[in-house]
């Protein structure tokens, strides 16, 4: 049944009225209009809809949002307040990471929560990090690249 | 254009099926230019193309459409370099549906697709650049009282050397609207162009880094609904008894809609009508292809190769070509596969008495438009097509079956709008799938030369569904295209088509599409034949160049690049493709190795393209690395299987993805050159499979004839 | 040659006597031998005296929970159905319910559940009720013939006629659905259908239940539903060299239909011991506990269509009885490691295999997470599950290469099936992984082994 919640989305409190059960994908498109989160999979396979809690990169195609609770939410509309997501976002433009960008939402999402936990990161943690995102326009050499070009830059 | 639609497609199709060149005779629709000019008050749109404002805003009207290959910021480039724009300031517009003013030359429809965008635009582009200019340079002239010659334009601006007086774009629209456009206005030298040939930034990415971008599944409407629809599991299998009551009671649930071949449910978000999907109780009627399995469409497939086909080239005499060598035969299979677009199929719909509205990303707007006005009965200009970027389109959006459904649930609304998504499940097991293909090559070797060559292609044909005018005598200019196209110097030589349709599945375009198939068969022999020869297989292919200096130089560059010949592990080898597909040039070699258990891992990919005139030669790049990921992919996993009539394969878990962590370096080397541009979207997709498999035939010498890559026969060191 | 002469007569005698000696002596060796493999029944742990159920005067074992007791026949039967779990084993995924068709895959052959709708002709539509209850009790067809042991009738043979009939009351209330029964595919002699008289006639205890006074009435109740009902013991108890159930070690985990079932008896370190009533009542009733892991495969079914359903003191009643058994050893399981694997991916496992690492951080970590404690669903955490604290690893390669998808009470989730395209060398790589990454020993896994433990699925 639904039952309202309130969520702090990109540091905006929203209030909504949603299953429980209802991932917070869905909560954001369909209900909020956050569309720049992308649904590919939903079996947490692709990383399109990929937003972070806490900072923390979640899949949230599987999350139910009435798990969401307190936590922050962060969507591609909001990271380019992070200092990571801004740098992220330069470095994509910068080497021309993008072709259909459907998938970059998410690419950017856990890229940005890489970079804010491990600012200088290696081939390993570029791998462990980003291997959840699938990019069917294979981005993928770009997109390692720009995340090596983006820790070197400065914020 | 002086010709029925069906004459130019078919025409031009058949030049287009022969690849690079063609086209030059093509000339923007000057009638039709004009009909835009009339629609837009105070703007000065000389063409189709081009609408400058009085405030000297410039924009660009995009004929094809953007699904990330770049091809927004190349068409703008073209136009701007001719048309002496601001760059920096350029709007771009999604052109709306009309064949006649933006139809793709080669299809004679608005259809992106074949990699044809820049060939087929390049020189309409730049005229309608040109003449567009020529008209600002005379309007500021006259306004001068100066000879148009002793005038330039740059940036968006016509200058009057001498006198130093300068007029913007904007303060001329009203002038040069009244003069009429020059029959031919004279074309840049290439030595002159300022922007093509630079890698400029791509125009449609900076919104794709911030969420902004609006994709058709992002469309949001007021009073919107959202649905989601099955198709029978089984193809093409109809609607048995249907109970709703269990769906009626999920929380959001609208409607549920059934239709003869499919259900939808209709609810508030997509998580109510997902979960009202699943929770109603279908019973198919499954039909005859309950009994269709893979197994048997193969056999089907395989007894169709067996009879000769309709003969799509010969030259010398093929059957005493064969005699004066040894002779040599293979067969090599690809499978079908799904497109599986990072946005999955979706399109939305209002529909009201009298009109209807849908909004998607397509490659094909006027078909969207037509399907949805005969479906509907409303005439076509009462159908309005919101085209948007697409999340990929690799074919699959060369089909409106997406825009079909969701008018059909419209049609059980009340005019309110409603968005159509499907699952990911439903976009694998209700493609257009690539079809299986099977070639059959027999060559006679005399020495380390090809003296004959004898293919036949055996196959569905898209063509024959997509764009019956050019299904001319059995043939299928595009399931042969490639094999037609053959780079090699042989003598006596024959290709052959079997038109074979599988039972069950659809087949359509495929990124790649004939010549996927095309080059890994010929590329695949080459290095079978070059072991039988003792010959390196670069060696033995160089051999036979001697009419492809294009591709001849290609091979050399990435010859080297690669470090062709150093020492590699054991297990590990390089492999080589060649191809003059989609009007580029392109060599590839795939370093790889593989495991005892026949796992593959890639170690390295080096291309050299070239691809005439690079518009913009970093998208080049970009669309090769992408492209040969997008075919490494499909070699390494791709398959999509049928089992009781239903596809077997439903999400990333089953039909596989390279990822992130598999990725090898992958460079291209792109080969400067003035010919006029090839195209380069599908081109990666060809490349990298032959290359792929002749380095797993190097590396163990087992020869793969059968794609996706059998990891048991690599590690039981058996042929397939 | 007198002495010869003399000794004939005598030495035949002795040559008889000792004769019957050693038949006597092989029949007592013979006869020890099968009582020694009967073993102890299923609840003769529980020692003191048992009585028949009409000498047994406190609260009723058998039958409805109190809470339910007044329901109609038809009702009484879906709840002791599902308490009985017929529904998983006689379904194929996707399949009618109850129409039968899933294949065992035994080490001499295959069998096929059958169609238990009340269909004519293919189902059990003609049964009558005595030929119901010999199915049940005694594991005879109408026909006369003999049922396979894995239809578990040394179990149900406890439950009483009036609860066999409710069962089949309800599954008489069902649609009929015509299924011809697969033909089983059996090698010589196990296809031997008669030969499983002498199996019954050793090993099927063929009485209903018989309380047990010296136990509280709650422990009997959970004696009637996890024996006579939910049958634990035909996955959870080991079997001997006849394939029946050897209770000497009952409850201690065994291998059934390619999955491991766990012991679950209360040995602390490689039982479930240390889990108090509470963790095992939610474990049983959600299918997965705090801290706990979830189950899945098989136990995952028999919690979502049978122990799920059950009313709360009855799933309290098992636990009662559940934790009475007494403690087995299983010598190759480790205690289980109930701290979370690092956050961060460089910290990583016992077992350093790539290939294994290269699956997870592509397919599982975006929900398993690098600690193995989900972000997205309780279900999904790793840590403390038995399966990955298994160095046969045999449950993680299951759930990889089937998938799971489970539906308990506080919602639902499933995991994609990875067995089509991932090679069984990347599974064996990645169930490695997983139990190093978040088990307490690792595993060491093949592709060999992974290719045999996909043959051995039940589909
Ligand atoms: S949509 Fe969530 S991971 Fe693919
Ligand atoms: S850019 Fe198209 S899917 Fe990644």
């Amino acid at each position: 049944m639904p039952s309202p919640m309130r969520l702090v989305i990109n540091g905006e409190t929203r209030d909504v009225d949603a299953p429980a059960d209802m991932p917070l994908l869905w909560v954001l498109r369909d209900l909020l209009g956050l569309t720049g989160t992308k649904f590919g999979c939903g079996i947490a396979q692709c990383g399109a809809c990929t937003v972070h809690l806490d900072g923390q990169p979640v899949r949230s195609c599987m999350l139910p949002v009435s798990a969401v609770g307190a936590r922050a939410v962060t969507t591609i509309e909001g990271i380019g307040a992070t200092p990571a997501g801004a740098k992220v976002q330069k470095a994509w433009l910068d080497l021309e990471v993008i072709q259909c960008g459907y998938c970059q939402s998410g690419q950017i999402m856990s890229a940005a929560a890489l970079l804010a936990s491990t600012p200088t990161p290696d081939d390993a943690d570029i791998d462990a990090a980003m291997a959840g995102n699938i990019c069917r326009c294979g981005t993928y050499v770009r997109i390692r690249a720009a995340i090596k070009h983006a820790a070197g830059s400065q914020s | 254009m002086g010709l029925t639609q069906g004459e130019l497609s078919r025409r031009s199709v058949l030049r287009g099926g022969l690849a690079s060149g063609l086209l030059l005779a093509f000339h923007i629709p000057v009638g039709g230019a004009q009909q835009a000019a009339a629609d837009t008050k105070g703007t000065f749109a000389p063409n189709a193309f081009i609408r400058i404002d009085p405030t000297g805003k410039v924009t660009l009207v995009m004929p094809q459409v953007e699904m990330g290959q770049g091809v927004y910021t190349a068409i703008a480039m073209i136009l701007a370099e001719e048309l002496d724009a601001d760059f920096s300031r350029v709007v771009l517009e999604h052109a709306p549906p009309n064949d006649k003013l933006y139809g793709n030359p080669v299809f004679g429809i608005q259809a992106t697709g074949n990699s044809n965008s820049i060939r087929a635009f390049w020189t309409p582009l730049r005229v309608a650049g040109a003449s567009a200019r020529a008209l600002l340079v005379q309007a500021a002239a006259q306004q001068w009282r100066v000879e148009p010659a002793s005038c330039t334009a740059s940036q968006s601006e016509v200058l009057h050397g001498a006198s130093g007086r300068r007029l913007g774009f904007g303060a001329l629209v009203g002038s040069a609207s009244k003069l009429t456009a020059p029959k031919n206005p004279p074309l840049k030298d290439p030595k002159d162009f300022k922007l093509i040939g630079q890698s400029l930034k791509r125009l449609d990415t900076p919104r794709k880094v911030d969420g902004g971008v609006v994709y058709g599944i992002d469309v949001m409407l007021p009073g919107m609904k959202f649905a989601t629809v099955a198709a029978s599991p089984v193809l093409g299998g109809k609607v048995g008894q249907v109970d709703e009551g269990a769906a009626k009671k999920i929380p959001g649930v609208h409607k549920v809609i059934v239709l003869d071949d499919m259900v939808a449910v209709v609810g508030d978000h997509m998580w109510a009508a997902k979960r009202g999907l699943e929770a109603l109780a279908v019973v198919w009627n499954e039909g005859p292809n309950a009994a269709v399995s893979s197994a048997h469409i193969w056999d089907e497939l395989r007894a169709a190769s067996t009879q000769s086909g309709a003969v799509a080239k010969t030259s010398g005499d093929v059957a005493r070509g064969l005699t004066r060598g040894a002779q040599v035969e293979a067969a090599y299979e690809l499978p079908f596969l799904a497109h599986a677009t990072m946005e999955p199929m979706n399109c939305t719909v209002q529909l009201k008495a009298g009109s209807c509205e849908v909004w998607l990303g397509t490659q094909v707007m006027t078909r969207v438009q037509g399907t949805v006005a005969k479906l509907t009965g409303l005439p076509p200009e009462k159908v309005t097509v919101h085209n948007h970027l697409l999340g990929g389109g690799f074919g699959r959006r060369l089909e409106p079956d997406m825009a079909l459904s969701a008018v059909r649930v419209a049609q059980h609304l009340d005019g309110e709008p409603v968005k159509v998504v499907w699952t990911r499940e439903e976009d694998i097991q209700h493609d257009v799938y690539r079809p299986a293909y099977r070639d059959t090559i027999t060559a006679a070797l005399a020495g380390d030369k090809i003296v004959a060559w004898k293919y036949k292609v055996t196959g569905s044909s898209v063509m024959a569904r997509w764009l019956p005018p050019a299904f001319q005598h059995g043939i299928d200019i595009d399931a042969v295209d490639s094999a037609v196209d053959m780079p090699y110097d042989i003598a006596d030589f024959q290709v052959e088509y079997v038109r074979a349709e599988p039972s069950a599945l659809v087949t359509g375009f495929w990124r790649g599409v004939g010549p996927n198939n095309n080059v890994f068969a010929i590329e695949c022999f080459m290095d079978e034949l070059a072991k039988k020869a003792g010959k390196d297989p670069i060696a033995f292919r160089r051999g036979m160049l001697g009419k492809s200096p294009r591709l001849l130089a290609a091979l050399d560059l990435v010859a080297e690049k690669s470090n062709w010949g150093q020492p590699l592990p054991p297990r590990a080898g390089r492999g080589v493709s060649v191809q003059p597909s989609f009007g580029s040039f392109i060599a590839t070699v795939v370093e790889a190795e593989v495991d005892a258990h026949g796992d593959v891992r890639l170690r390295r990919v080096t291309s050299a393209v070239d691809t005439g005139i690079a518009v913009n030669p970093d998208t080049i790049v970009a669309q090769l690395q992408g492209g040969l990921i997008f075919g490494l992919t499909a070699a390494l996993y791709g398959e999509v299987t049928v089992k009781n009539g239903r596809v077997q394969q439903s999400n990333f878990n089953d039909y596989r993805m390279l990822r992130m962590d598999q990725i090898p370096p992958i460079e291209v080397h792109v080969i400067k050159s003035g010919e006029a541009p090839g195209g380069i979207g599908e081109t990666g997709a060809t490349a990298g499979p032959p290359a792929l498999r002749n380095a797993l035939y190097a590396a163990t010498g087992v020869a793969l004839r059968h794609l996706p890559i059998d990891r048991h026969a690599l590690a039981a060191g058996r042929n397939t | 040659m007198s002495a010869l002469a003399g000794g004939r007569g005598a030495s035949r005698g002795a040559l008889q006597r000792s004769l019957l000696v050693l038949i006597a002596l092989v029949a007592f060796v013979l006869g020890a031998l099968l009582w020694w493999l009967r073993g102890p029944g299923a609840m003769d742990f529980a020692r003191g005296r048992s009585v028949a159920l009409a000498d047994y005067h406190a609260a009723e074992p058998t039958g409805m929970p109190l809470s339910l007791r007044d329901a109609d026949l038809v009702a009484r039967g879906e709840y002791l159905a599902r308490a009985a779990d017929c529904m998983v084993c006689h379904t194929t995924p996707g399949g009618a319910v109850y129409a039968g068709g899933l294949a065992f895959k035994l080490p001499f052959g295959a069998l096929y559940s059958t169609n238990i709708t009340p269909d004519k002709e293919t189902g059990i539509g003609n049964y009558s009720d005595a030929q119901f209850l010999a199915a049940l009790h005694r594991g005879v067809r109408s026909d006369g013939a003999r049922l396979y042991p894995a239809m578990p009738f040394t179990s149900y043979t406890y439950m009483t006629d009036a609860d066999a009939l409710a069962i089949k009351a309800y599954l008489f209330s069902l649609a009929p659905v015509h299924a011809p029964a697969r033909s089983d595919a059996l090698w010589f002699p196990f296809n031997q259908r008669w030969l499983l008289g002498i199996w019954s006639w050793l090993f099927n205890a063929d009485h209903r239940f018989q309380p047990n006074p010296t136990r509280s009435p709650e422990w009997n109740r959970g004696a009637y539903l996890s024996e006579a009902l939910a049958h634990c013991g035909e996955c959870h108890t080991p079997r001997n060299l006849a394939f029946a159930l050897n209770n000497r070690r009952k409850f201690g985990g065994a291998v059934t239909a390619g999955w491991r079932a766990y012991n679950i008896t209360s040995d602390a370190k490689t039982g479930i011991g240390e889990w108090n009533d509470d963790i095992t009542a939610t474990y049983l009733a959600q299918g997965h506990a705090a801290g706990r892991g979830a189950a899945s495969g098989p136990m995952g079914e028999a919690v979502d269509e049978s122990l799920s359903q059950m009313a709360p003191e009855d799933v309290r009643a098992v636990v009662t009885y559940l934790r009475s058994v007494p403690p087995v050893v299983a010598p190759d399981l480790p205690a289980i490691r109930p701290s979370p694997a690092d956050a961060s991916h460089r910290n990583g496992p016992l077992s350093a295999d790539a290939q294994g690492k290269q699956v997870f951080e592509g397919a599982c970590a975006s929900c398993h997470s690098w600690s193995g404690v989900s972000a997205l669903s309780p279900l999904a955490t790793l840590t403390g599950a038995r399966a990955v604290n298994d160095p046969s690893a045999r449950n993680i390669a299951q759930v990889v290469i089937g998938g799971a998808s489970r539906t308990p009470p506080d919602g639902g989730i499933s995991m994609p099936a990875f067995g089509s395209v991932y090679s069984d060398a990347e599974i064996a790589a990645v169930a490695n992984y997983v139990s190093g990454r978040f088990g307490s020993r690792g595993a060491s896994l093949s592709a060999q082994d992974v290719a045999e433990f996909r043959r051995q699925v039940s589909q």
